[in-house]
């Protein structure tokens, strides 16, 4: 429906540049430390750490196209109000955003796979399998986050979700080292969050060791937080642009 | 049997006498506050409408019930023969609305603008793109195609936003204060085109504060003030229902308006319909102006000014609300 969307080169080069640097950095500087032990659960570090690495660029990806952009669109560029003008309808438009939200991710993570592939870090065809999972994982991010933002007036929620949630996440939630280092009283919360059903399967999928029955509660949760990030949007849009 | 009866929204929407518009005690509420009170009218194929009124009359209000965008609280309204909450797709799809502030996507160029609206209304490339061309012909705007809107003066956004709003060739055009803010020229380029439109049988909705305009291009009026109508008619109608033929403005110096109370009065009596006190100037209301203004200079008053003008809309929503139109 939308046939156009404008392009935020910036954000882009940004989403990728970033974990490229990291994985850079700590997969092969701080590996070469971990790795003299016998790397994670026999893995070498970079190669542990590349499909997290994808799954955690992804979820930031979805976060920052599903903040900024959407007040945007709302407050300053009216776009939503124009096309609310025309034939197209409240649903539409979340359709269209939603759409949207999963062809970002999915080239934020193409990119993102690329690079490690070059690095020697991941293994085609292993990761290209990862990535329709990651895609995923950002939609469930991006779904509900997009519902909170059509609430906004401001950038202030952002810059707080950003800092208390998404940051957090980023470093606690499976990608960097395995989910059952943290304190016992931190691993229920990490088990809730799409993040770690994402790295999951990313890392899974990407080592060769995820099974279809162990993929599939991922996917369920996965999907919940999808759906029910949809049907918020849903209302919160109506709510925002429909007066 | 039954189904020689019935007849579908579709002929409803097309039988010619219909009106294109109804709406009786149409309501809109934003919490607690009515914005649009129990107002009624309705606007006939090919005619040019207007609302007029003040800041915050509820003419907006009432545009975005009509422009499907804004459900209503109460009332009756129909658009096209069909009623907007259930059929909001449909009816957009055939009218064209100009918004109070523009939606132009600022970093698109002027034709992109055109033609990626198009798409909403799901033309075809090639068919958006050849309506954008003529469009930004029709608008005068074809040397600015591939500019951006940003650069783009107040004048030429509106007639962007104009030529936005054919894009689907609507029956019906929702104009929400169309030139205001522009300069006279632009003004006058904007009205041209939507005279054009009007003679090509395109059905005009707009709103606006200016007399002027309404006097223009309007065939009926109505009167907002306050969510409610105050009165209805053409604008020649109204003037003659509600003012005199002739105005005349007097400026007294402020020693001698002080004393004023009473002695106007007297001296146009049986001349004067009635006089107006504004803080600034005494407006007589009278069929025959010059006589209004040699029975003033006559009963030995000598105004500083003395304007004898034709009655305006202005006047009339002065005389029904006791308040000037812009404020
Ligand atoms: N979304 C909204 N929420 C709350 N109040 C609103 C909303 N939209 C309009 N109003 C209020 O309704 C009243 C009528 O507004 P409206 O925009 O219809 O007036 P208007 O006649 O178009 O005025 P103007 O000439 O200034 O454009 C105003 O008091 C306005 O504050
Ligand atoms: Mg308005």
């Amino acid at each position: 429906m939308l046939g156009y969307r404008r392009t935020y080169r910036g954000s882009l080069f940004a989403s990728f540049i970033q974990p490229a640097l990291f994985l850079t950095a700590i997969g092969i500087g701080l590996g070469g430390y971990v790795n003299r032990g016998s790397g994670v659960d026999g893995v070498p570090y970079h190669v542990f750490l590349a499909p997290g690495l994808l799954a955690g660029g992804a979820m930031q990806a979805a976060a920052f196209e599903s903040t900024f952009p959407i007040l945007a669109s709302i407050r300053w560029i009216k776009s939503y109000l124009a096309m609310l003008a025309s034939p197209i309808g409240v649903h539409d438009i979340v359709t269209g955003q939603l759409a949207w939200f999963a062809l970002r991710i999915t080239m934020v993570a193409t990119i993102f796979v690329t690079i490690t592939t070059l690095l020697g870090a991941s293994h085609v065809p292993g990761i290209l399998v990862a990535i329709p999972a990651v895609v995923l994982m950002g939609m469930a991010f991006a779904a509900p986050i997009a519902a909170f933002s059509a609430t906004r007036v401001n950038v202030e929620g952002f810059n707080a979700l950003f800092r208390f949630v998404i940051n957090p996440l980023f470093l606690f939630s499976g990608a960097f080292f395995p989910v059952s280092q943290l304190p016992a009283l931190l691993q229920p919360v990490a088990f809730a969050t799409p993040i770690y059903h994402g790295v999951e399967l990313s890392r899974g999928i990407a080592l060769g060791t995820m099974t279809l029955a162990g993929a599939v509660p991922h996917v369920l949760v996965l999907l919940a937080y999808v759906v029910g990030g949809t049907a918020a949007c849903l209302v919160t849009f109506r709510r925002r642009l429909v007066t | 049997m039954l189904r020689y009866h019935a007849r579908p929204m579709a002929q409803v929407a097309d039988d010619p006498s219909a009106p294109l518009i109804h709406a009786r005690g149409l309501t809109k509420r934003f919490g607690s506050f009515t914005a649009v009170d129990a107002i009624d009218f309705d606007v006939a194929r090919g005619e040019a409408f207007g609302f007029l009124g003040p800041n915050g009359a509820g003419k907006t209000s009432t545009m975005r019930m009509i422009g499907c965008v804004s459900p209503r609280t109460g009332g009756e309204l129909r658009v096209l023969g069909m009623d907007p909450d259930t059929r909001g797709p449909a009816i957009r799809a055939r009218i064209g609305v100009v918004p109070q502030e523009d939606w132009l996507d600022q970093e698109m160029t002027a034709r992109d603008n055109l033609v990626i609206y198009g798409r909403y209304f799901d033309l075809p490339w090639g068919e958006a793109r050849r309506r954008a061309a003529d469009l930004l012909e029709f608008v005068q705007l074809t040397d600015r195609a591939d500019s951006k809107v940003e650069p783009l003066s107040g004048g030429m956004k509106r007639r962007l936003s104009v030529a936005r709003s054919l894009i689907n060739e609507p029956s019906l055009m929702l104009l929400d204060e169309p030139t205001t803010g522009l300069d006279p020229q632009a003004r006058h380029l904007v009205w041209d085109r939507l005279y054009r439109l009007k003679q090509r049988g395109t059905t005009l909705v707009l709103t606006t504060h200016y007399m002027d305009e309404a006097e223009q291009l309007c065939d009926r009026l109505v009167v907002m003030d306050k969510a409610k109508i105050v009165a209805e008619g053409s604008p020649r109608d109204l003037i003659a229902r509600h003012s005199s033929r002739e105005v005349v403005e007097l400026r007294f110096p402020t020693e001698v308006a002080d004393t004023l109370d009473g002695r106007l009065d007297g001296i146009l009596d049986g001349i004067t319909e009635r006089i107006e006190r504004l803080p600034d100037r005494v407006l007589v209301y009278a069929d025959d102006g010059e006589a209004a203004s040699a029975a003033v200079h006559a009963g030995g008053l000598q105004p500083e000014s003395v304007l004898v003008r034709r009655s305006t809309l202005e006047d009339v929503f002065l005389r029904l609300t006791g308040r000037s139109l812009i404020e």
